[in-house]
């Protein structure tokens, strides 16, 4: 590619500091699979400790690290990146802008993932990794010995600070940068889940701040919020986790959503059934997603009339996404149906999010709740819903527009292996785990008794996670393969939105010339209507863009540096890493940046390397 | 009929594997809550069974109908969308769930209702003759791993074991006194949760004797799964002269006969009363001891044998990683003293058989 | 307004802070972010009416709180909206001169408002030994009104930089939307402390 940048700068130096948003979405993306690769290790060893009863393959400590570790690795740092790696990616482009709103805020917002992430698993070489289970609850992890539970609250403190940072980002470059005619009604669907997402971010994150914050004091600075020697309240943590904690989920589910919307549309060759419904239905999963936190609370003793109202109100739920499911069926019926191996993971996604969607209704029935609650059931329902739903998004999403991100194709038949395997090792893994809940066995256990009639469905639940391990390596294999696909890259999949109108790879300036944009599915209108080509919404000039910046990495390796400050609880390094920040902060508002100008010429001139 | 189409949704694990463990599986019942519970969980499931059904056809009829078949390459017809058809899923599932969330709210005040005397009585006490029918109150105090059960009406504390009479309301007040932990017994009742500062309650019965199980279900620290507890239920009978001999226990148990169970006893008093009480007498740091050779297990889980006493009580630790009973080497217990105690161990029982 | 040259009044548009597009991202995302303190402060205070009573015998809010002192605290935070209202009704007019003053004015206020602060936390902790380790009651209370006093310091920093920065630069489509968001951020910390003043010290003196 030509290098439009005023310097030449090294490869190294120009991912460090970019502040381009196809850039920060493959990293997201690549360190989102990082950890998602981890976390599936650990998994895989807590299974291996759980294949046969009173196993002696790891330690109640290491496996309760293990539990705590994979949990929030796979959530805060592998899930939720690799969907802002497809929303970095995808948003602008879908939306015919050059870029998002803030690409300096948008860079430090990954910078403080990655260094959040990384100070979570730093606890592993530093005498041991929280062990209080993903939910923290109080005042097992306020009491819990050691600084584990310490490196939890800053990991996550640091990397919440990024994520609050991006949903902003998003929100802004979704309201004020869609191209003309790009009405918010005409917005992919996928654009559309990106928005609510981080509306639930937004407003559901600062909840954990607080807690975070609450728990913090407790640890090292001697608080009492969570002492009841002290006249503290245990229960505080649990409603300032949830109000986070259930937003959260659907912060994990929607962009799946909306990734399916795309791909299933696509495949199909239909306009997506119902759209207005689809996005109405998003926007009340959204709302009602506030309501109804308290339903992980059911037995914590709220009483009667709390535990109804909250029963009723998470079924309700069922409602829009129901809806959805509908509206995927019927973009379906009449379609022409292709089954690549994202639509593969698309469909796969209907079945398994189904049932995971109705073990959820079950879950909402208050009374009945307090047999499943905290049981194996709970754990086969959130994996149904988070594997069905949101990683089988992910795989779809990876198939479908690695094309785009990385300028070739991945093996269909690789891929499709791959799929199988993966498909029926999550059925084989967590269906059976329902059963293991309801037949007595509770969640979160280092291992189990002999005796007790469990031992049949452990050993097949860990052989469904070695045939997911199995799966995720032919996966691996298939993104080193497959690097010489490179033909037909820009629109292999006959797209309708408007991420298929750009080159592969994209040009650093995404578009030539802002896109006019006349229906929903923009490509595609002008595939039937027009020349198969975007109609230019301005003329051809020079464009603008933001200068790369070193600074976001300074920001966040000071705030990291503060944390660790805090964990040790010394106050010369606390202050120390304040200082770095804030001085950083503090260049980057004295500084002027201009950016800089890629005159017409070089536009031109890569635009007649194109087809 | 009635009767196989009710297990119909089940068949597949019986399969497999049964209903899992007896008096441990909340799909096989043991009392009226436990099967209240389970009906509840059979109409969700029944309802959501025929959601999947009707998904399931509608799937598998695209998938084959609209697949696209070699050489064909015509664009479908753009649909936008259609209003009945939207309706129509909007209102069948807002009343399915309505079907299930009028018994839902019903059951759950009646589960929270434990009709505690003082707070009026409950209708559901009273029997044929609207006399006040028994009950008993039991505080289960959970403690990092062990269950302490406090019987205040009766003057009674007893460790891991909870005695029950059959056919009897019992209360559950739950307290915590270190971290969160959750009260569970799937044959009987659902859960509810111990937590510290706070007072949960619950309430079960259990018609018919037996021993049933009981968990811990909120993870409390590296042994977790190790909290495990049993709930006796005894007829009434039994009970009352159980409790009357846990509050006040016999004399042998103090003054034991026997050369060695008399050197054992020493050997209790010197090292273990402080945390193990017999009767009232001792601390509460650990479970009470006064019926100990009546448990069926050591410790929550070891199979009650005295190879396991011993290896116990030399190094707990090992055993139950994170609870709070010192080990007992043998500077502090010889081998022969070891013997002595464990025989006197044997011996404290208040139950006649 | 001889010394007003930098930028004609009449050259910039009736509303400077939005009229380029990094203006408009600017103004929206802050919008934005407040909305976030929102739900942060929301926390905050929820927690702080679930341990409000639990004071396990040290220093409760009817001892503690002199409604005299914390009067004029409310007092002097109003006033500072106000100048800060008058400071952008005169960025609007392309004042740039009174524009600084009345931020300054606005500073310092906040600076007034902080020392009144401080020393009430200092009473509370010498003279009455309200630690923050004391009670439950005592955690919440510092922590809330605390960080409400964060927000404020920061904002006194924020504007500080701004008012030294931009001392010579007259009015500019690049600086006005900094003014703007900035004086958006101080109503609302001053928001906050009203709801602070309502909840913590009224329903704290009224028992
Ligand atoms: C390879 C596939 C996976 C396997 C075999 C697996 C297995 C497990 C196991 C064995 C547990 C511990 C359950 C317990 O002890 O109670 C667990 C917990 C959990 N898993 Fe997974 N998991 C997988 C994928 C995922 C994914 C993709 C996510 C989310 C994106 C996820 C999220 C969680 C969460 C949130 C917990 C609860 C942790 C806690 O209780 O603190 N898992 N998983
Ligand atoms: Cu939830
Ligand atoms: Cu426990």
């Amino acid at each position: 590619m030509a290098n439009s940048s005023p310097a030449k700068k090294s490869v190294l130096w120009d991912w460090l500091t970019t502040v381009d948003h196809k850039k920060i979405g493959i990293m997201y993306f690549l360190a989102g699979l990082f950890f998602f690769a981890v976390a599936g290790l650990e998994a895989i060893l807590m299974r291996i400790q759980l294949m046969f009863p009173e196993m002696s393959f790891l330690g109640e400590q290491t496996y309760n690290e293990l539990l705590t570790m994979h949990g929030t690795t796979m959530l805060f740092l592998a899930a939720m990146p690799l969907f802002f790696g497809f929303m970095n990616f995808v948003v602008p482009l879908q939306i015919g802008a050059r870029d998002v709103a803030f690409p300096f805020i948008n860079s430090l917002g990954f910078w403080l993932f990655l260094f959040g992430g990384i100070i979570l698993n730093v606890s592993w070489f530093t005498g041991g990794a929280p062990d209080a289970a993903w939910t923290s609850y109080v005042p097992l992890s306020s009491d819990s010995p050691g600084h584990g539970v310490d490196y939890y609250v800053m990991g996550l403190q640091v990397s919440g600070a990024g994520t609050l940072m991006s949903g902003i980002n998003f929100l802004v470059t979704i309201v004020n940068m869609r191209a003309p005619g790009m009405s918010m009604m005409r917005m992919p669907l996928f654009t559309w889940s990106t928005f609510v997402t981080s509306m639930l971010i937004l407003f559901a994150f600062p909840a954990l701040t607080v807690g975070l914050l609450l728990l913090m004091l407790d640890r090292i600075f001697g608080g009492a919020f969570f002492d009841v020697a002290m006249g503290g309240n245990v229960v505080i943590w649990q409603h300032l986790f949830w109000i986070f904690g259930h937003p959260e989920v659907y912060i994990l589910i929607l962009p799946a959503f909306g990734i399916f919307s795309e791909v299933i549309s696509t495949f199909a060759k239909k306009r997506l059934f119902g759209y207005s419904a689809m996005v109405f239905a998003t926007l009340i999963i959204g709302f009602l997603g506030f309501m109804v936190w308290a339903h992980h609370m059911f037995t914590v003793g709220m009483g009667p009339v709390a535990n109804a109202i909250f029963a009723v109100a998470t079924m309700a739920i069922a409602v829009p996404t129901g809806i959805k499911i509908f509206n995927w069926l019927l973009t379906l019926w009449g379609g022409r149906i292709r089954f690549t191996v994202a639509n593969l993971f698309a469909l796969a996604f209907i079945p398994s999010f189904v049932m995971g969607g109705v073990t959820g209704v079950m879950l909402a029935t208050s009374a009945a709740n307090y047999q499943f609650h905290d049981t194996y059931f709970v754990v086969a329902h959130f994996h149904y819903v988070i594997i069905g739903g949101s990683v089988f998004g992910i795989f779809a999403g990876t198939f479908y527009w690695w094309p785009k991100m990385f300028g070739y194709r991945l093996s269909e038949a690789w891929g499709k292996w791959f799929f199988w395997l993966f498909l029926i090792g999550f059925h084989m893994t967590f269906f059976v785990q329902h059963f293991l809940g309801l037949m007595g066995m509770p969640r979160r256990v280092a291992s189990y008794l002999d005796g007790q009639n469990l031992n049949d469905l452990n050993f097949i639940s860990t052989m469904g996670a070695f045939f997911m391990g199995t799966a995720f390596i032919l996966l691996v294999i298939n993104v080193l393969i497959s690097r010489k696909n490179t033909e037909n890259t820009d629109d292999p999949w006959d797209g309708r939105t408007l991420e298929w109108a750009t080159t592969s790879p994209v040009q650093e300036y995404n578009f030539a010339q802002t896109p006019l944009v006349r229906d929903l599915d923009a490509l595609f209108y002008e595939k039937m209507n027009g020349d198969g080509r975007m109609k230019a919404a301005e003329p051809l000039g020079d464009i603008h863009m933001p200068n790369g910046s070193i600074l976001p990495i300074f920001i966040a390796l000071g705030l990291s540096i503060a944390s660790f400050g805090v964990i040790y609880y010394s106050w010369p390094v606390i202050i120390g890493g304040l200082v770095v920040t804030f001085f950083t902060m503090m260049l980057r508002s004295v500084i002027e940046d201009h950016g800089y100008n890629i005159p017409v010429s070089e536009i031109t001139g890569e635009k007649g390397e194109d087809k | 009929m009635k009767h196989m189409l009710k297990l119909l949704p089940f068949s597949l694990i019986l399969l497999l594997a049964g209903c899992g463990m007896e008096n441990l599986s909340a799909l096989d019942p043991r009392g009226p809550v436990a099967e209240m519970q389970l009906s509840l969980i059979q109409l969700s499931l029944y309802i959501m069974i025929f959601v999947i059904v009707i998904v399931f056809s509608i799937y598998a009829f695209v998938l084959i109908r609209f697949r696209e078949r070699p050489g064909d390459t015509h664009i479908p017809k753009q649909v936008h969308g259609n209003r009945t058809l939207e309706f129509i899923w909007t209102t069948i599932p807002i009343l399915l769930l309505l079907l299930l969330a009028i018994p839902n709210v019903m059951d759950t005040f009646t589960l929270a209702d434990t009709g505690i005397p003082d707070e009026g009585v409950d209708e559901e006490l009273l029997d044929e003759d609207d006399e006040v029918q028994d009950y008993v109150v039991i505080e289960a105090h959970a403690h990092q791993f062990w269950w302490e059960f406090v019987y205040p009406d009766l003057g009674v504390n007893a460790g891991q074991d909870m005695y029950i009479p059959t056919d009897t309301r019992v209360i559950v007040e739950l307290e915590a006194s270190d971290v969160i932990h959750s009260f569970w017994v799937p044959a009987l009742a659902g859960k509810q949760d111990n937590v510290p500062g706070i007072t949960n309650d619950l309430w079960f019965e259990a018609p018919e004797e037996g021993i049933y199980m009981g968990k811990c279900t909120e993870i409390c620290g590296p042994s977790h799964w190790l909290m495990d507890f049993k709930v006796v239920a005894v007829d009434p009978d039994t009970f009352d002269s159980w409790a009357e001999t846990m509050a006040e226990p016999p004399e042998d148990q103090l003054e034991p006969e026997g050369e060695v169970a008399v050197e054992g006893r020493d050997i209790f008093v010197e090292n273990c009363i402080a945390c193990h009480a017999i009767g009232d007498e001792g601390g509460n740091t650990g479970p009470n001891f006064t019926n100990y050779s009546e448990r069926t297990v050591v410790a929550g889980f070891l199979e009650y044998s005295d190879d396991n006493l011993h290896d116990w009580i030399r190094d707990p630790d090992s055993l139950k990683p994170g609870n709070e009973m010192p080990g007992f080497g043998e500077e502090a217990i010889s081998d022969d003293e070891m013997d002595a105690l464990i025989e006197y161990i044997n011996t404290l029982s208040v139950l006649d058989e | 307004m001889a010394d007003n040259q930098v930028v004609e009044p009449q050259v910039l548009p009736p509303n400077p802070e939005k009229a380029t597009l990094e203006g408009r991202n600017k103004f929206l995302g802050f919008w934005f972010f407040l909305g976030g303190e929102t739900v942060l402060f929301g926390s905050l205070f929820g927690t702080y009416l679930g341990l409000r009573t639990s004071t396990e015998g040290g220093p409760g809010p009817s001892e503690l709180f002199h409604l005299d002192l914390v009067f004029i605290m409310t007092m002097i935070l109003l006033t500072s909206s106000l100048t800060s209202v008058f400071a952008i009704i005169n960025m609007k007019r392309g004042n740039f001169n009174k524009l600084l003053i009345w931020m300054w004015a606005t500073v310092a206020l906040g600076v007034a408002f902080l020392s009144f602060e401080i020393y009430e936390f200092y009473d509370y902790y010498f003279n009455y030994g309200l630690g923050f380790t004391v009670s439950a009651f005592a955690s919440s209370f510092y922590t809330l009104v605390g960080t409400h006093g964060a927000h404020v310091a920061f904002g006194v920093g924020w504007i500080t930089t701004l008012l030294i920065r931009y001392r010579k630069a007259g009015i500019t489509l690049a600086n006005a939307p900094k003014f703007y968001t900035a004086v958006l951020y101080w109503h609302f910390i001053d928001v906050v402390w009203v709801f602070i003043f309502t909840v913590v010290y009224l329903l704290g003196a009224g028992g």
